[in-house]
């Protein structure tokens, strides 16, 4: 609470503590300034004094009808001037109020007064820094509250239009109410009951400020983020803002700090809350060890999965492609021109693998769609093993990467019948429907029995039905020695891609 | 059961000797013929039990053949025989009339047990066709909402019909169709002779839209 100080100071002065709704004219009791160059009946500065509601920000400056400002001989900002105080800084523009977007400190409000009424940006700053320790904290609320309704220079539409839509942002505005709510209720219970007049403001302020930095435009949005950054760990910010803000955090930190121990007249009332944080430090002391073994473990057993998910993709991977090709270079041993042109789309397969990222068997890059996908699995397979693929595909969808899983597991199973089976044709199905994608490769050969394989064999089991369940998909064979096999491959869509109209 | 009487209408004559060769014995080739005008007025001279008639004809496409010789000849059954397709012409051919479609690399003996089930009036659907039957049918079922269809029963397949068609683009025989589904094999011709039926005489919107909308890609 670092503006305490400030408030007992405006309290003295002024004497109308927690009454800051009526404030016009407070300005006259500020103490002299080099910012308060007239007097009790001079010209009412800028928007400073302005009601809480915000809306009369920049409204009726001196020059507030849009004529330039002409700092004459013997005008009174001409007599400033020549003390070295500046009060201008350029032309008025005409047109609607808008918040500057180069130049701004937090939401630009003051450069764009300044902008709009032709006074200086800092003389704005500090008229406004002032009328908020004055009001109480309900400028700074008034700044919110322009913040959020006045659109930023070549914006058309404000933050508040878009905030309105956004029903988590009120959600938790709400909740951060309740929150500051029960942080103030407490605080009164301490014994700081000056705290509660700052309720509102407060208030208003957070959930104005919460409200904006999930609504704002994105380069607004990026301006925050860099203004977030803590004080001089980076070095996105100039330096000279850097150290502005160092020495502004620090001093409002001391005076926090003083504040607070001055605000009690008894320290002793401070005890049970230091007693509290100290249970608290104790628990974090016994227990916080156990407590971050438990999140390593966690994180470490979630690594080792995806290690060991990625160690079976990558497995599966060698198996279709590497494996495969030596296995047909064995067979065709006797082939060299042949064994010569397997190898060379090997290792252009594998290069494109290890260096440009391009999965082996993978569909991406040749085709967008299923059928497409369908369609290289069936050329693939007749040029290299010199039988037929009977391929039907009903429907179409656009290829992502659970389809392409699919593709795959339908490409090994295809791979599979053409080299094991023995039957002249394979018959490769692929539906396509709402909910889910179906393909079936099925071939009247030799068949097997599907108990009989041996547990390390990997082939099917590990390249096919793994790699659909780790998608969500499902894996059947069906085979009998004599009667040929059948592979069922299923995969869910997700519903984002799901094209209407395509059954 | 007596020898079907054929005849080949092909533009290739390899392709027209290979299939007489295959077929000898077991059919009785009455002719042959390569394009669209010589093979109208020969099948309508010779009159035989089956035409086996390639989809695509220098003439134009197989369904003219099946429409001049439908009027006049009805028993004339047509059994479309191609390599690969575009799905509408496959579409249009049966909707013309042929009884079934079959792609050229279907085995000698299979060939003549589709002749023969041709002959006998049923239905012949490879795995091709079954899918784009299927495919048809499918396409356009959320976009047609609105309109009111004519005869409901003929524009859209039943569960059966669908799982029968499914089983059939799967690569299953009829035998085998009828062992998976519990059912004979006389029920599973009864139903793709129904799906043929429903493809011949649906006026649905669907059909002739998806046909349009496989042109453009």
């Amino acid at each position: 609470m670092p503006r305490r100080e400030d408030e007992l100071m405006v309290d003295q002065v002024d004497g109308a503590a927690g009454n800051a709704a009526a404030q016009p004219g407070g300005q006259s009791g500020v103490p002299s300034g080099p910012w308060q160059p007239w007097g009790p009946g001079g010209p009412p500065p800028s928007d400073g004094p302005s009601g809480p509601g915000g809306s009369g920000q920049g409204a009726a400056p001196p020059q507030g009808n849009g004529q330039p400002h002409r700092a004459g001989e013997g005008h009174w900002t001409a007599r400033l001037e020549s003390h070295g105080i500046r009060l201008t800084r350029g032309p008025a523009t005409p047109g609607p109020l808008r918040r500057a977007r180069d130049g701004q400190l937090l939401g630009g409000v003051a450069a764009g007064v300044a902008r709009r009424t032709g006074l200086s940006v800092g003389l704005i700053r500090v008229l406004i820094v002032a009328a908020t320790i004055l009001s109480t904290g309900y400028l700074a609320m008034a700044y919110v509250l322009a913040w959020l309704f006045i659109p930023a220079e070549g914006a058309d539409r404000n933050i508040a239009s878009k905030a309105v839509t956004d029903k988590r942002g009120i959600g938790l505005a709400v909740g951060l109410t309740s929150v500051l709510v029960v942080a103030l209720v407490i605080a009164s219970a301490l014994n700081a009951p000056w705290v509660t007049s700052l309720a509102v403001p407060l208030i208003v302020c957070a959930d104005g400020i919460m409200l904006i930095s999930r609504n704002a435009p994105d380069e607004e949005l990026a301006y925050l983020r860099s203004l977030a950054d803590p004080a001089g760990l980076t070095a996105t910010a100039p330096r000279s803002r850097r150290v502005l803000r160092f020495g502004v955090g620090a001093l409002l930190l001391i005076l926090g700090v003083y504040a607070l121990l001055q605000g009690h007249e008894r320290l002793a009332l401070l005890w049970p809350l230091a007693g509290i944080m100290l249970f608290v430090g104790g628990i974090a002391l016994v227990l916080g060890p156990w407590w971050v073994r438990i999140a390593t473990e966690a994180v470490a057993e979630r690594q080792a999965r995806i290690r060991a998910e990625e160690r079976a993709d990558i497995a599966a991977r060698v198996h279709d492609s590497v494996l495969q090709t030596l296995a047909l270079i064995q067979r065709r041993a006797g082939d060299q021109q042949q064994v010569v042109q397997l190898a060379r789309a090997q290792e252009r397969e594998l290069r494109a693998w290890l260096f440009d990222g391009r999965p082996p068997g993978s569909m991406e890059g040749q085709a967008a769609t299923v059928a497409d996908g369908v369609r290289l699995i069936q050329q693939e397979v007749e040029s290299q093993h010199g039988l037929e693929v009977d391929a039907v595909t009903v429907g179409d969808c656009e290829l992502d990467d659970d389809m392409s899983a699919l593709l795959a597991a339908a490409r090994e199973a295809t791979v599979n019948a053409a080299k094991w089976s023995g039957a002249d044709t394979v018959s490769l199905f692929a539906e396509v429907e709402q909910d889910s994608v179906s393909m079936f490769v099925r071939d009247r050969g030799c068949g097997f029995e599907p108990a009989a394989v041996p547990a390390d064999r990997k082939g099917l089991a590990e390249s096919v039905r793994a790699r659909l369940a780790r998608r969500g998909g499902s894996a059947t064979i069906r085979s009998a020695p004599g009667e040929g096999t059948e592979v069922s491959l299923v995969m869910p869509r997700s519903a984002d891609d799901r094209v209407p109209g395509r059954a | 059961m007596s020898k079907p009487r054929v005849f080949l209408v092909d533009d290739h004559s390899m392709f027209r000797s290979g299939v007489r060769s295959e077929l000898a014995g077991a059919v009785d080739i009455v002719g042959e013929a390569a394009d669209v005008s010589p093979a109208i007025t020969q099948i309508a001279q010779s009159v035989p039990e089956v035409v086996l008639l390639d989809v695509h004809l220098p003439g134009g496409g197989g369904q003219d053949v099946v429409a001049a010789i439908k009027s006049e000849h009805p028993d004339v059954k047509f059994l479309a025989l191609s390599a690969s397709d575009a799905p509408e012409d496959v579409i249009a051919v049966i909707r013309a009339g042929a009884r079934g479609y079959v792609t050229k690399t279907i085995s000698g003996t299979e060939l003549i047990d589709a002749i023969q089930r041709v002959a006998a009036g049923d239905a012949v659907f490879s795995p091709r066709l079954a899918g784009f039957v299927l495919d048809a049918f499918a396409a356009g079922h959320s976009g047609d909402l609105g309109r009111p269809s004519f005869d409901p029963e003929l524009d859209q397949l039943t569960g059966r019909e669908r799982e029968v068609l499914r089983l059939i683009a799967r690569g299953y025989t009829y035998r085998e169709v009828a062992k998976e589904l519990f059912i004979s094999v006389k029920t599973v011709e009864s139903h793709v002779s129904s799906v043929l039926r429903k493809l011949q005489l649906s006026t649905r919107h669907q059909l002739t839209r998806w046909a349009a909308e496989r042109k453009l890609t």
